[in-house]
This record gives structure tokens, sequence and C-alpha cells, in this order.
């Protein structure tokens, strides 16, 4: 297996993700977390990040399905997800959880209804990169199989 | 929820002691971060979910030298975990600090009014973390 074809795939993604602004400097921030101790700690974060953002993301479909909508609920909700996505740095889809909190502080329910889709959109596209991304992570192996140093 | 436990001390080695710092976010992903970031400077952590829990955990672990806490929290906020430790005389001595997401004026005045030692904005960066247990845990 071309193990260099393979990294420098990754690279590239990775840095589709930054310069496309999915990503922002919170996600270096995770990777200088990374050692040795936990060699799998982006990957951990970020799955953990999906996991608790699918669940938020159902809280706030059921809260906008009702037909008395509670603005603070949806307020409450929003911030939890925008907190989550700015601790790894998910750029684009902290800016839509803004726009959502501007709608909800209107009480526009249409504004936040056209605003949650753009989430939901940003959260899929956001998923489906780093999966791919950390997938090839994973087929390239650590960086220390293709540079052994010389002792 | 079942609480995240990060790195345990595994014993004392030579003079050095390993302080304990109690992590409390009610979210998953913060708890994970700032546990690292704390491990990353080489403190002993554990991290529970809520302020009920940190007070449950404060009244059997006497060895805590420091909390961290979110200011957003369901049931009993970041704040309000402040104000029950400063007003019990076996915990008033530990540093708390705030952590946020959103810079509120009044909010950060008023948990440094009542007692807290810094209050941190999400996302915690690790030269924050280096730089505040400088200076609190010293």
């Amino acid at each position: 297996m071309d193990y260099v074809h393979l990294r420098r795939q990754a690279a590239s993604l990775r840095k589709g993700l930054f310069d496309q602004g999915y990503l922002d400097e919170q996600f270096y921030q995770l990777e200088d977390l990374q050692d040795d101790a936990s060699p799998n700690f982006v990957e951990e974060v970020v799955t953990l990040f999906f996991r608790d953002s699918a669940r938020l993301m159902a809280n706030i479909d059921q809260a906008l399905d009702k037909c008395v909508k509670d603005f603070n609920k949806l307020d409450v909700y929003m911030q939890q997800l925008k907190g989550s996505c700015t601790s790894i740095g998910a750029s684009r889809m902290k800016t839509e959880c803004t726009a959502f909190r501007e709608c909800c502080r209107d009480e526009n329910i249409e504004g936040c209804m056209r605003s949650f889709q753009k989430i939901k959109r940003e959260h899929s596209v956001l998923r489906q990169k780093l999966e791919s991304y950390f997938q090839l992570l994973r087929q390239a192996g650590p960086v220390e199989c293709a540079t052994r140093p010389n002792k | 929820m079942a609480s995240y436990t990060g790195s345990k001390s595994t014993g004392r080695e030579g003079s050095s002691q390993e302080l304990h710092v109690l992590a409390v976010d009610d979210s998953l992903v913060d708890r994970k971060v700032i546990t690292s970031l704390l491990r990353k400077s080489k403190y002993r952590v554990t991290a529970v979910d809520s302020g009920k829990r940190a007070l449950e955990l404060l009244d059997t672990e006497p060895n805590v030298n420091m909390i961290i806490t979110d200011y957003s929290m369901p049931e009993m906020t970041g704040y309000e975990l402040l104000k029950k430790v400063k007003e019990s005389s076996e915990l008033c001595q530990i540093p708390v600090v705030i952590m946020s997401s959103e810079n509120v004026p009044t909010r950060i005045n008023r948990c440094l009014e009542e007692g807290a030692e810094d209050f941190l904005l999400k996302p915690v960066q690790l030269s924050d973390v280096s730089r505040l247990c400088n200076r609190v845990l010293r």
C-alpha cells in the first residue's frame, strides 16, 4: 500500500477543511493535545462531538416541532451545540449556530428553521469529510512506520 | 450521566506531589478537552458532569487542589457551585476557576466578586491552563 500517497491525501483533505472554513485554529489545539499517551485523541473528541451534536440536534428538532415554540429552550440547546462546535473548531457550524440564536432572540421561527436546516447540512458535510480524513489516517498508519530514524 | 475520569495518580514520586484538579462541565466534549489540557500540564484530573456531582465528590475526596467549572450548566450553574464552595468552611480554601463560552462582563464580575480565582473564556487554551495553574497552585 502506498502510505506516502495516503498521507498526502489525508494532508490535502485536512488543508481543504481549513481553507474552505469548515475548521478553524481550535482544531490545531486538539492536534497539539494528541500524544503517545492519547494517540487517537483528535478522532475520539470528534467522535464524541458528532454523537453529542446529533443528540442536541434531535432535541432542537423536537422543540421546533412543537406548536408552541419555546425560544428560550431553543436558545439553550443551541448554546450547547455552539459550545461544542467551538471546542472542536467547527467554524461553519458555529457561524450558523450564532445565526440561529439571533433568530431566537428575534422570535423569528422561520429564520430559526432556515438556519437549522443549514446547521444540519454543515453537520452532515463536516462529518463526511472528517470521517474520510480519519479513515485515510488509519490506512496511512503512524508516521514512524514510514520514516524510521537512523540510530 | 457517568463521570469521565482522567488519568489518576499512580502515587507520589520523590518529593513532588501531583496536584488534583476537579473539572466540572456538562458537555462531554468539553470535559474531554479540559481533562486533556490539565493532564498535559501534569495534573491529576477528575471530571464530573454537574455541580451536584462535584459537591458529592468534594464530600468524599479531601484532596482537591483546584476546581475548574463551566458557568452554564443545567440545575446548578458554575456560579452557584462557586457560591456553595465559598460558603463551606471545609471547601472555601479551594480555588475555583470559572469557564464560559460567553463574554458577559456582569457575569465575569459577579464570579470574581464571589471569590473565583479567574474566569476563562472558552475555548480554553493550554497556555490559559499553564498560566492559571502556575499562579493558583503555586
